[in-house]
This record gives C-alpha cells, structure tokens and sequence, in this order.
C-alpha cells in the first residue's frame, strides 16, 4: 500500500471522487461500445492509423471539444464559488487547483488543438495540394498532443492537479511549496504536447513553401493559409524557448538542480523570462489563425474581396515579428527599471497599431458588399467591436505605471478575456460552422446556432465586463474568496450569470451538433455557402486525394473566378495519384511517451527508462522502414469523381 | 517518384527536397533552443553559490582534444559527402565511420571531464552555475550521442541498399545535423570554456 | 441587432448602480504615486473609448446601410483591392496615438520609480516590507520597531520600501497609495510611495503564492507625523522585543494576526543583498540591513549591485 500511495490524490472531495468514477464509467462504456459494435478494427485502420490531414484535423477539433467542456466545467465551479463573498463551495487548495488547471487546458488542450484542425483540415485544400509535406510528421504531432492532454487530464485523479497557476511561477512552483507531483504533470504534458507543435510549424511552412498549386504565388495565397504560415514560424523560434523552460523546471523538481531555487545562486526570475519569451508569443499563435478565419468568413458573407489584402498579410509578418520584443510586459511589477519597463511599453503598444490596421481592412470588406447574417458572420460581426475592447485595454495594461494598479487584478483577467473569447473562441465557433459542410457533409443548424451565439455573447459579456470595474476596486486574481466588506460580492454574482449563460451557449453548440446529425438534409454539394477559396472547389465529402488534377490559379480568388469570370480550374487529364500509407507507429510511440510522462512525475526511473528505450526503437524503425505509400489508379478516381458528382468547374 | 537527374541525388525527387528544407526549418528551431540554453547560461554564469566557478574547474586538455575530434569529424563527413555525390560508396562509408568513431572519442573526453568535474564538487546540483553548465554542455553531448546511432543506422542502410536518392537524402541531411552540432560546439568553447578559462 | 444593443445598455445600468457610489479604489487616490497612475488611466480610458467608438459607429453603418436583406436584388458588390489614403490614415493616426502615450508612458514611469516631487527633499522613511507565507513583516529600521500584518505610515513623507520574500514571490499593493511591486526571495525591489491624507486602507499581496493567498492582507493607515511618532514611542514602551527563536516561529506557513514589537529580524536575518529598481541604488549597497555576502575571489564584481 506503501508504494502505490503517491498515486493518491492529496487533496480529495466529493468532486473528485465522483469523477473518478464518471472517468471509470466512461471507459469502460467506450470499451465496451466499440467491441459491441466491432469497430475495433474500423478504429484503428480509419482514425488511429491515419495519417490524412483531414481526418487528423477532424480528431483534433473533437479532442479540442472535450477539453472545451473540461476547461468551461473549471469556469463554472469557479465563478459559482467567488459569486457571493465567503463562499465554501471550492476550498483554497481545489479552486487553486481548478484555476491552474483551467488555464493550461484552454489554451494549451483547447485553442491550441483548436487552431491545428483548421491548419490540418484547411490549408492544404486552400493551396491546392494533397496532403501536408509530412503527412507521418502530422500524425505524431497529434498523437503527441493527444496522449500531452490525457497525462494532463489524469492528474486531478492520480497523484494530484497542478495548482500553481497557468504560468507556474517559481519559486511557488518548486518542490518546496508545491510538493504534490501536480507540477511535474504541468512540466512533462506540456512539453510532450510542445513538441508535436513544434512538428507541425515544421510541416507547415514546408508544406506552404513547396506544396502550393501551380500559378498561386505567396501575394495570392487565401489569408488564412498567410495566417497559418505565419503562426508555424512563430512556433518554431517560440517553443523550443518553452522546452527549455520546461526541461529546466522539470530538472529543479525532479534532479534538485538549482535553476530556478532560491539558494545556491538560483534565480527566480529566470523562469518568469522563459515563460513569458515564449508565453507572449503564444497567444499570437492562437490569434492569427483567428483573425485568419474571420478574414476567409467576412469577405464570403459580404460577397466581396478582402480589403487591403497586402497590408493585411504585412500587418501578420509584423505582428509575428514584434510579438517577440514585449514579453516584459507581463512582469512590469519584476523590478525592471523605468527605462527597461518604458522600452517594453512602447512595443506592445506599437503592436496594436497592425492590429488595428486589420480590424479597420475588416470594416471595410463589409462596405460596399452584400452582408448575410449566417452564424458564422454573427460571430464575426460580435469580434469587431468586443476585441477592439479587448485590445484597447491591452493598451492601457501597456502603460507601465498604470500597470502597477492592474497587474494580477480581475483587469486583467478581463482583458485577456475580452481578446481570446471574441478571438480566439469566436473564431473557432465561426470557423466550426462554416467549415463543418466540407469536414462531415451536412450543415449546422442555423437556429439553434443562433441561439448559441446570443447567449455566448451576452454571457460573455456578462461574465468579464464586471471584472474590470472589480480590478480597479482592488480584487486580485486568483484569489479564491473575498470578504463581504470588500464590496465586491454584486459585481461576482454578474459574472456568475455570465458564466451560466455561457454554459448554456455551450450546451445548445452540443445540441446544435446533435440536432443536425439527426436532422440535416446529407450532400449539401462542395459550396454551400457560395464562397471565394479553393477549399470550397472540392466535393462533399472530400476524397482522400482532395483534387482529381491539381488546379491553376491565376488570381487571389480562384474559385470565385471559376464561377462567375470563367477561368478554368482543373485542366488536363487525370493522371494515377500518390498518396502515403497509414501507420500505427505514431501512436504506438506517442503513447510510449505518455508512459515515460507518467514514469517521470512519478520518479519511476526504471520504468523511464525503459519507455525512452521504447521511443528509440520506435525513430529506429522509421529510420529502416521503407514504405513508398500507395497509388490510386485512373479508374480509381474516375469511379469517384463520377461518383462525387462530376468535374467540378 | 520523379527523379530529376539534373540535381545531386539528394535533391532530386519532390520528397527529398521537401525533406531537406523541413530540416533546415528544424534546424532553425535547434538553434532557438541552444540559443535559450546560452542565455540561461550567460544569466546564470556568476551565480556560483558556495560551489566553484568555470576557472577553477575548467581545464584546456580536454576542451582542446574535444575540439579537435569534433572538427575533425565534420570535415571527414564533408569529405564523406563528397565521395557520395561522386557515387563511391566504399570511400562514403569510410568517411562517415571515421566521423563517429571521432564522435564517440569526443563523447569519451566529454564524459571523463563530467565525471573530474563531480569528483572536484561541482555537480549537477551543487548551484545554478553547475546545473546550466551540465544542461548546456549535457544538451549537446545528447545530440551527439543521438547523431552516433543515426548515423550508424545510416550507414547500415547505404551499406545493404548502396547509394539511392533515398539513402543519399538522409545522408545529406545527417551531415547538416553533424555540422550544425560542430557550430553549435563552436559556440560552447568559446563562450563557454574560453571565456570562462579567461575570466578576472 | 436591437435586441443585443438594449440588453447592453441595460447591462451596464445595472453595473453602474451595483457599484454603487463608493469610487473605485484605484480611482480614489490617498497618495501622489495613486494620483499620477489614476491620471494616465483616465487618459487613457478617455482615448480609448474615442477608439471603440468610432470603430463601432463604422461597423453599424456598414450593417445597416449593406444589409443583404435591403439591397436591390441585382447589386454585385465591387472589387475594391485597397485605398492609399485610407490605408495611410489607418497606420498614421494609430501612430500618434501610439507617440503620445509612449511620452506619457515614460513620464509616469520615472515618476512612480522616484521620490514623489511634492516631497523631494524630506528624508524618506525606509520600511521593510517581507512576506512568509502568508503574512507580511513590516521592519522600520529608523524606529527600531517591526509589525506584522498591519502598516502604520505618517502622511506628507516620502516612504522608501525595500520589499523581499521569505518563499514565492509576492505582490506588495497599496491601491490608494500606489502601484504594487514583486518582493522576491534573492533580492530587494524598491517603491516609492506616500501618502497624502489621513486614513485607513487596504493593502494586499496581488501575486498568488499558495493556499493562503487571499488571506494575505494588510491593514494601512497614514497618520500625522506627530500621531506616527506618538504610536512608535508606544510601541516601544509596550511592545515586546523580537528575537530570533520568535521569528522563526513565525516565518512557519500560517496565519498571524495583527503582531507588535521592537527591535527588527534586520539584525539577524537581514535582506537580500541585490537591489533593484530603485534609482538611487547606488545608495543602498552601504545599507547595513543588506547582506554582504563574501564574493569568491575570482568573482568580476566588486560592488554588490550586479543588475542580473
């Protein structure tokens, strides 16, 4: 009993208790569903095995779900226990426990998976092409991500949650005052799902360098393939920075080094600077997509040309550019001088301006054009003037010395707020609606959508307007109670109405989902929406190969030109297509490395040892392997393309 | 698979080429990494604790002798490729064995000052300075050590299935990865053991 | 559209009434710090909602007026690839913008960095403010005597904290006086504050540090120099001194309440020896309360104030 007593939780309640139990019931009913319906074999053949972008995205968007709904459950418990003063709904240590965990899961488990299935899904459709440039690449860095969350997600259930916060600062999070091994999950699930991003910025630039249909140059490529070029540069000069951070964390914990101690010539701050060199420009990695997304969205629903298109892909390279010069910015307060805090002003303040630049291009697609209320345009419309409160705030938080009243108050938990929910979430809510036709061939239901949409937006709002009025009033963040006498109960109980209808918004996206499976009318055709990009050029669904012949491009908006100017898209004829083979090594070497995740936040070195050999043998395999993928015969996509329908012109 | 004759064999099908250029890309991305590990190291450098610092443990020998092992190792892989490109096989192997076995020499020198550094009292944990010089230093011999088993099984492979424009394109890019750790060592003696050895 | 647009008016009827008509406590300055942070904010809240504004105005005129709804069933909106005008004014006046808080930036900053001006020249009153978890140390070395969990402060003086941390990094924030600063375990950060009426307020640690973080509170009140003075002679007339057996009790995690005594932990457990974010740091290497740790011989520094 001695031994297996670290993987108890130390901290247990009611709450956990039953989820262990949901968790217990759950697995054994997936289990139990698949043999029943002996889809086993399906399972591993058609998903598990895949290494098609499509379906890869389509695995991330339903990964990304499941971690929304885990993600908003944390929201709500803990906004029900700050609504009234004095509350013991949550006690310190879990709503500690819940907050850190909330963080990491939204933007790590959540927006970021978000992001990669509309890269996977889109980009490739976008530019013409068949696959991405390494199609087992892309399975690994799923697969990684995958078995990242489920190492994260097991630890409020074994062993004990991370409660250090999102941004886990030292010396709080050393073994000192952070004894549990919830820490250690935080370090090892994010580096494992840190490095399967770091393979998909690789997969991606070399896909958009090398892969692009003949005639689309770099200025006519669609602005969300521009967006997901450069958020996979970003990626690759920022995670490696996280890598490290972590490898070093990690080595503080487990191997006593002195890194980040306080003793022996450690530095604190140091983890704080890694952290945020990183930190700061991952959240333009989960913004540009976004603003990507809106940018293929608007000018479809207002049937008309993006505005601006050359100083909307600038804007992007000097957003990506600059992201990495304001990092300081989130530890004004670290004892920085004047002259060092005013430098850093200054450049986050300067990046509000290409910011502003795109959403004025946005206004200005709208002008002149025909504009149809769709759910995804809602969440569009809803973007403009929510972010444009988001961002300003973020120029007040860029003022240093006003800074030293918002730091780590409800300001500024507002304001990230206020620019990743009608960013990032709009975006990827929009972005589920518009492109759901082209992943599973039926539409979203409209009305319910709607529904979703005003109760997300007015929880929204709700939720996190309050917050700034409590942070100028002196409620710090992370602070899992507050006296009555503070004042501050009215303001929190709004937020908790907020938040309720936020839940309820999620609960009817479920249902809109669920709605539509069993009532949408099936084969909607390649372009339900009538739009401009390439993407929409496909059938419905869409053939493993993507394209019978690879198009020509002579503009920015080929589709739209082949529809309604008469340029011609798929010339020639077909020709025998090659396409890569499935293979089961992803996963099975991704889940090698959930175990070495779980040997090392346990310290069982023996057990590590032996995964990390595993993992070896693994790269060792695809190092010997020889596998030159398959072809699909003329006969093969003549029957398809009859089947699908015919030559899309 | 299209091959285009007109290019060296590693570059001359569409995959290669893909291959090539996502591993410059990743290159890039290791070079954020070391370049996050030398920081560290230069923010840490004077943080000595009540352990030794760089000029009391640093000796030139070994530093020396690694350094020759490993830069002669990456001039013997460009000769290497050069026997690959002029399709000697025999020639190729020869070289690319020379530069593991000048690897695993370099390894060798590498783990005997690791081992003179603890006995001396700077250990992994004796303070901040020790931890980032053993991360750094230790970041790269794993790279090392990882490059020796690439590249063995790459010389397995061109010994079963001889020079093709598949063997030929993972050759290429090893020998990138061998250089790019060549530079980045470059950066380690001098930054490191030199200006540590040179301190006032 | 109309629905979406009452519902927010009403909203922030309600805020505006639920906070009732006590004024923020960011925005009800007590000290000159407060005051010259609560002007940048309004400024900026000022701009920026001119910002918001505009942007919302264009984009209800742009749905309104290219409803597809209320257009002629022919229109085929144009192809409009971009504007250089419009494109200028969008880059150019952000730019302004930009400039001129960039120079209100860089005032504020110096100003909360220094002696506040109406009371250079006085003597500054240095306090020394720690946390263990979860409670805050307050050591006046020029009194000779140390509170915990409570702050006593004369008003029109200058006060000079040297903050640091027995454990994680902690916040110290006055929101009336001033911004907050971190207080670290390896070094000493300096804040500038005063106050210029009497009264009570609030003060916290703002940066999480574990379980006991929202009870991490302390209680301020600025009085008359003579009523300071007043309370240190009785402090020292009834308080017990602190020894070093006490205070490493009390640096055990935990709660305290409000504590007196005289004598500060400076003497034997003095503060880290960096210091940082102070412009006059210069003057605090020759503090006695600093540790002077013995640099190896070979070490490149010889003064301790290695900015790292």
């Amino acid at each position: 009993m001695g031994y297996f007593a670290k993987f108890a939780v130390p901290h247990p309640s009611p709450a956990i208790y039953a989820s262990m139990i949901a968790i217990g019931v759950t697995v054994f009913l997936v289990i139990f569903g698949l043999t029943y319906f002996k889809k086993w074999v399906y399972l591993w053949s058609e998903w598990i095995t895949t290494v098609d972008h499509k379906k890869i995205g389509t695995m991330y968007l339903i990964a990304a779900l499941l971690m929304l709904f885990r993600g908003g459950v944390d929201a709500l418990m803990m906004r029900a226990q700050t609504a009234v003063p004095d509350n013991k709904l949550l006690d310190s240590q879990h709503y500690n426990e819940v907050f850190s965990a909330h963080g990491v899961i939204m933007i790590i488990f959540m927006a970021m998976p978000y992001i990669m299935a509309f890269m996977n899904i889109v980009v490739p459709l976008q530019i013409g092409a068949r696959d991405v440039a390494f199609p087992r690449l892309n399975a690994i860095s799923f697969w990684l991500f995958f078995m990242g969350a489920m190492l994260f997600n097991i630890s409020f259930v074994i062993g004990g949650s991370p409660d250090a916060g999102w941004s886990s600062y030292f010396p709080l999070a050393d073994n000192e005052f952070s004894p549990s091994v919830g820490t250690n999950y935080y370090m090892i699930a994010i580096q494992i799902a840190g490095i399967g991003t770091l393979m998909t910025g690789i997969n991606f630039i070399t896909t958009i360098l090398r892969m692009r249909a003949p005639g689309m140059t770099l200025m006519r490529m669609p602005m969300f393939t521009w967006s997901a070029f450069v958020t996979s540069i970003i990626i690759i000069f920022a995670f490696p920075v996280l890598t490290i951070a972590l490898l070093m964390g990690t080595m503080d914990r487990l191997f006593d080094t002195k890194f980040f101690a306080t003793t022996d010539g450690g530095m604190d701050m140091l983890w704080a600077n890694l952290f945020w060199v990183w930190g700061h420009p991952e959240v333009y990695i989960l913004i540009l997509p976004a603003f990507g997304i809106f940018s293929e969205i608007i000018p479809t629903f207002a049937r008309r040309n993006i505005y601006g298109y050359k100083s909307m892909v600038i804007s992007m390279v000097v957003i990506s550019l600059y992201s990495f010069f304001v990092w300081t910015h989130h530890f004004f307060t670290m004892g920085q001088t004047a002259y060092v805090n005013s430098i850093f002003s200054i450049t986050t303040m300067v990046i509000a301006v290409p910011t502003g630049i795109k959403i004025f291009n946005w206004l200005l697609t709208m002008w002149k054009g025909r504009i149809r209320f769709t759910v995804p345009m809602l969440y569009s419309i809803a973007f403009i003037p929510l972010f444009t409160v988001g961002g300003v705030t973020g120029v007040m938080l860029a003022m240093s010395a006003a800074d030293y009243q918002y730091h780590n108050t409800m300001f500024l938990v507002a304001h990230f707020h206020n620019v990743i929910i009608p960013g990032v979430a709009f975006a990827v809510l929009a972005g589920s609606t518009y492109y759901w036709p082209k992943i599973f061939g039926f539409m979203l239901n409209e009305r319910i959508g709607k529904w979703a949409f005003w109760f997300l937006t007015i929880g929204f709002s709700l939720a996190f307007f309050p917050m700034y009025i409590t942070g100028l009033d002196g409620q710090a963040r992370r602070m899992y109670t507050y006296s009555e006498a503070t004042g501050y109960g009215p303001l929190n109980f709004v937020s908790f109405i907020g938040t309720a209808c936020m839940t309820i918004s999620f609960i009817l996206i479920v249902y809109t989902i669920y709605y539509s499976i069993r009532h949408s009318p099936r084969h909607v055709g390649g372009d339900p929406w009538d739009a401009r990009s390439l993407e929409w050029a496909t059938h419905n669904p869409v053939p493993e190969y993507n394209f019978a012949i690879i198009p020509q491009v002579d503009s920015r908006e080929p589709f739209w030109d082949a529809k309604y100017k008469g340029h011609e898209l798929f010339k020639g004829d077909y020709k025998k297509i090659h396409m890569p083979n499935n293979s089961g090594v992803p996963f099975i070497m991704s889940a090698i490395f959930f175990v070495f995740g779980f040997a090392l936040v346990f310290s069982m070195w023996i057990l590590a040892v032996i995964s990390l050999i595993g993992i070896f043998i693994c790269m060792a395999h695809r190092s010997f392997e020889i596998d030159h993928g398959h072809y699909i015969s003329v006969e093969e996509i003549k029957e398809t393309e009859v089947k699908m329908g015919g030559n899309h012109k | 698979m299209k091959v285009d004759h007109s290019q060296p064999l590693e570059y001359s099908t569409e995959q290669n080429r893909l291959n090539i250029l996502g591993f410059w890309i990743f290159l890039g991305a290791e070079i954020m990494l070391f370049g996050t590990l030398f920081t560290s190291y230069f923010t840490l450098v004077d943080r000595t604790g009540d352990g030794p610092t760089g000029v009391e443990i640093f000796e030139i020998f070994p530093v020396l002798m690694e350094t020759f092992l490993l830069l002669t190792s990456s001039f013997v892989i460009g000769l290497g490729i050069h026997a690959m490109r002029l399709g000697n096989k025999k020639a190729m192997l020869t070289f690319f064995a020379i530069t593991l076995l000048l690897g695993l020499g370099f390894l060798g020198f590498e783990i005997d000052e690791f081992i003179v550094y603890y006995h001396e009292g700077a250990t992994l944990q004796t303070s901040a300075f020790t931890s980032m010089l053993f991360t750094t230093l230790g970041t790269h011999g794993a790279h090392v050590t990882l490059g020796f088993f690439w590249g063995l099984f790459i010389i397995i492979q061109v010994a079963k299935r001889g020079i093709t424009p598949e063997t030929a394109n993972k050759s290429f890019i090893f020998s990138l990865y061998w250089h790019f750790l060549d530079v980045v060592w470059i950066f380690i003696f001098t930054f490191i053991y030199l200006e540590g050895m040179t301190r006032v | 559209m109309n629905i979406k647009w009452s519902l927010l008016v009403i909203f922030f009827v309600i805020v505006t009434v639920l906070t009732g008509c006590d004024p923020l406590m960011v925005l009800d300055p007590k000290g000159p710090q407060a005051q010259t942070q609560a002007n940048v904010i309004w400024i900026s809240i000022a701009i920026m909602s001119v910002i918001t504004i505009v942007v919302c105005a264009f984009l209800v005129f742009v749905l309104v007026k290219y409803r597809d709804s209320k257009l002629p069933k022919d229109y085929e909106p144009p192809y409009i690839e971009g504007n250089h005008l419009v494109e200028s004014i969008i880059v150019g006046v952000p730019i302004l913008i930009v400039i001129f808080f960039s120079v209100v930036t860089i005032i504020s900053n110096n100003k909360v960095e220094a002696t506040p001006e109406k009371y250079k020249g006085q003597d500054p009153l240095v306090i020394y403010a720690s946390t263990s978890d979860w409670k805050w140390h307050f050591s006046y070395p020029e009194n000779g005597i140390e509170t915990v969990n409570y702050l006593y402060i004369p008003t029109k003086r200058p006060l000079e904290f040297k903050l640091y941390s027995f454990g994680p990094i902690t916040s110290f924030w006055v929101p009336q006086l001033g911004g907050q600063k971190y207080a670290m375990a390896d070094m000493v950060t300096t804040l500038h504050l005063a106050a210029d009426e009497e009264g009570e307020m609030m003060g916290r640690n703002a940066n999480f540090s574990g379980k006991g973080f929202a009870q991490n509170m302390f209680h301020v009140e600025a009085m008359s120099q003579a009523e300071f003075d007043d309370w240190v002679k009785e402090v020292k007339d009834t308080a017990e001194p602190i020894t070093e057996a006490k205070f490493n009790e009390l640096l055990k995690p935990g709660y305290t309440g409000q504590l007196t005594f005289t004598g500060t932990h400076l003497g034997f457990s003095p503060a880290p020896e960096h210091d940082h974010g102070s412009k006059d740091a210069n003057e605090d290497a020759n503090d006695e309360y600093m540790e002077h740790k013995h640099a190896p011989s070979n070490s490149k520094a010889a003064p301790q104030n290695n900015h790292e």
